[in-house]
């Protein structure tokens, strides 16, 4: 008879899942401005919406180019209900009208997904793509119901306060999108721990012995497509929620776009991968957004350097170090670590320079060549500028080069005194 | 009727070739049959055609007496036969436990569940611990599939095959590229799992044929030109011209 053997409670797991929870909740209590909590009203959706995503990107290995269509017709659904509730036509309270958008975003997954998930790889991608543009497409053609150009309006204060909750101010609806991100958070994890969630992967690692083993791929992915749906349509109903105005760009490419990102930034093989990107991507958008306008520059060159050199995202440079933690020795990793910094920073200062003063040249050196960067003055029709930012960027490049190379050897140390250990 | 499988007048054409060119093959439940011939006789074809992996251009397969003609493999596995692959395919990223346990999920009914928490599903667990036991994986519970030795990655092989409890069980070159201990090993290992089960198997090492197969049939050129107890089939002429033949005169 063979010995059962579960694993214990699992105590990290718990610090884990915990410390996210309280830091959802402090946060807007530590940082009390309005830029903030609109900011982190953001990432709590957007970490619905990524995990969603992650649902089928990384545990279906299915790569969507248009899972906003179910975020976005929820957030639709969400807004008319919402509308409805309004003039009295149904009564819903508005802490659960997210479920009317899960609702939606899972009937459409259900009409939308057994088409696309029939094939997987690239066939999944382009029809997912197609289903996404004609979505788009019907917001224009259909303007009663999406709300043309315009998008669609509505109030989120509807009917008397329950115990002091109005959702009127944007603290409250942050608690509500809290509390919806921690259940959704918790019962996608759970969904990896399901059957279903677990053959999701086998399929996506082995379509052919999945079949073997009993199983219809088509079947797997479909259902996982429409749970994943029923999820995306959440996130859209609390952006209704949130932003009192759905438009068609909820529904469109871009909205897509940003979600793929978001969950590669993160680290699609990781259940918490999404959450970190969500995170990042929204800092990237929002918080770098209100700085510059070159935000989007620093958020494709993020992509593009997490692509090349950290394919698994943050959350596998992260994963990489647990061993070197647990085998203490971090230690070896510090000086390098901080080397790099150093030296990464004053390259970024040189690069963020040059784009800087390059926007500054372009769009405003006639009407106003003076600027203000990093607290200093400058004149973008001088030569100086431009000559400290490169002499920045090639000093910093140089240096950071042979810092990297001393991460290398460290990383590489360690890597010997791992394997040691484990024969 | 007692065949487990029976095959009659199966065709298989690509494009214009014709690799399968009318098989007739009866093999009775509790039967272990070998399958033989040399390398483009059609033998793996011929077991992609039984598991529904391709479609038959003509004829009639039976499982238990009924037509699987225009199922998908799921379908065919549900129906109870299990196939294994010449070249391994297992799922690589997962460890040892989760690919047996993927495997005997369907059969114990938990079929697509998002209801069900996989920790708590005390005969999928226990029967993934016994079939891990019974291949000799029970140390390398927790490795990833795709760093087994080769022969563990061929055990873990037989194990997704055997896991769900498939009646039928077809194994396509099981010892293909061992040692000769670890030949003897999956020998041992194939006897025990597939005991008082249809066993149908490709094989090119005929010390394992002649050891493990009640009966032999011999494929040549998408045709079976003899098939009978493994004495008999050593002795036959026509077997010995168009196969063994070749191996005496070397």
């Amino acid at each position: 008879m063979a010995k059962l053997n579960y694993k214990p409670i699992n105590l990290g797991r718990w610090l884990v899942w915990g410390g996210t929870a309280l830091l959802m909740i402090v946060l807007p209590l530590v940082f009390t401005s309005g830029f903030t909590l609109t900011l982190l009203s953001q990432i709590g959706i957007g970490v619905i919406f990524a995990l969603s995503y992650n649902m089928l990107l990384g545990q279906g290995g299915m790569l969507s180019f248009g899972h906003a269509v179910y975020s976005g017709l929820g957030a639709y659904f969400t807004v008319h209900a919402l509308n409805l509730i309004t003039k009295g036509s149904i009564y819903f309270p508005v802490t659960l009208a997210p479920l009317i958008g899960g609702a939606a975003g899972m009937v459409f997954g259900v009409v939308f997904g057994y088409v696309t998930t029939k094939k997987s790889g690239t066939t999944f991608a382009m029809i997912s793509l197609g289903i996404g543009e004609m979505v788009f497409a019907c917001s224009l053609m259909f303007p009663d119901f999406f709300g043309g150009e315009a998008g669609v309006t509505t109030n989120r204060v509807i009917g008397k306060a329950f115990l002091g909750i109005t959702y009127g101010p944007g603290l409250q609806v942050y608690y509500l999108i809290v509390g919806w991100a921690l259940a959704c958070m918790a019962a996608m994890f759970a969904w990896t721990q399901t059957p279903l969630g677990r053959m999701a992967n086998a399929v996506r690692d082995n379509p052919e012995r999945a079949e073997f083993v009993g199983y219809d791929t088509h079947m797997v992915r479909f259902l996982t497509l429409v749970i994943s749906s029923f999820f995306a349509g959440i996130a859209g109903g609390l952006n209704c929620i949130n932003y009192e105005i759905v438009s068609a760009e909820n529904v469109g490419a871009l909205r897509s776009a940003g979600v793929l990102l978001a969950t590669f930034i993160g680290g699609a093989g990781f259940f918490f991968g999404p959450i970190i990107g969500s995170a990042v991507f929204f800092m990237m958008v929002t918080a770098v957004g209100a700085m510059t306008k070159a935000w989007a520059f620093y958020l494709g060159l993020l992509f593009l350097l997490m692509v090349m050199y950290a394919p698994g995202g943050f959350a596998s440079l992260i994963a990489m170090h647990v061993p070197v933690i647990k085998a203490r020795l971090m230690r070896r990793l510090w000086l390098p670590y901080a080397a790099t910094a150093a030296t990464g920073a004053v390259l970024l200062t040189g690069l963020m320079s040059l784009v800087e003063i390059t926007y500054h040249y372009s769009l405003e050196a006639g009407t106003a060549p003076e600027m203000t960067l990093f607290g200093f003055s400058l004149n973008v029709t001088d030569w100086t500028p431009w000559a400290v930012a490169a002499g920045l960027l090639v000093g910093g490049f140089v240096m950071s080069r042979f810092a990297w190379n001393a991460v290398g050897r460290a990383w590489g140390d360690i890597v010997q005194v791992l394997q040691k250990q484990t024969t | 009727m007692n065949a487990a499988i029976e095959l009659k007048g199966v065709k298989k054409r690509f494009g214009n070739t014709a690799i399968i060119r009318g098989v007739d093959l009866t093999v009775p439940r509790g039967e272990r049959h070998a399958i033989i011939g040399p390398n483009g006789a059609g033998k793996s074809t011929l077991f992609n055609l039984i598991s529904g992996r391709y479609p038959v251009s003509g004829g009639q397969i039976l499982l238990n007496g009924e037509s699987i003609i225009g199922l998908k493999p799921f379908q065919i596995n549900r129906k109870g036969l299990s196939r294994s692959f010449q070249v391994t395919n297992i799922f690589q990223r997962m460890s040892v436990f989760e690919n047996i346990r993927c495997a005997v999920l369907w059969s114990l009914g938990y079929k697509y569940s998002f209801w069900h928490r996989l920790g708590g599903l005390k005969d999928a667990n226990l029967r993934a611990e016994e079939v891990m036991e019974s291949i000799g994986l029970k140390q390398r519970r927790d490795t990833s599939a795709g760093v087994l030795s080769y022969a563990e990655q061929r055990a873990l092989e037989i194990g997704v095959t055997i896991a769900g409890g498939a009646e039928v069980i077809l194994l396509d070159e099981p010892t293909a590229g061992m040692s000769r201990t670890e030949t003897a090993d999956a020998v041992e290992l194939i006897r025990k799992v597939t005991q008082g089960k249809t066993l149908i198997m490709v094989e090119h090492d005929m010390g394992v044929v002649f050891d493990l197969a009640d009966k032999i049939s011999v494929l040549v050129y998408g045709e079976v030109i003899a098939s009978d107890a493994p004495a008999n089939i050593r002795g036959n002429q026509a077997v010995q011209e168009a196969y063994l033949g070749t191996e005496a005169a070397a």
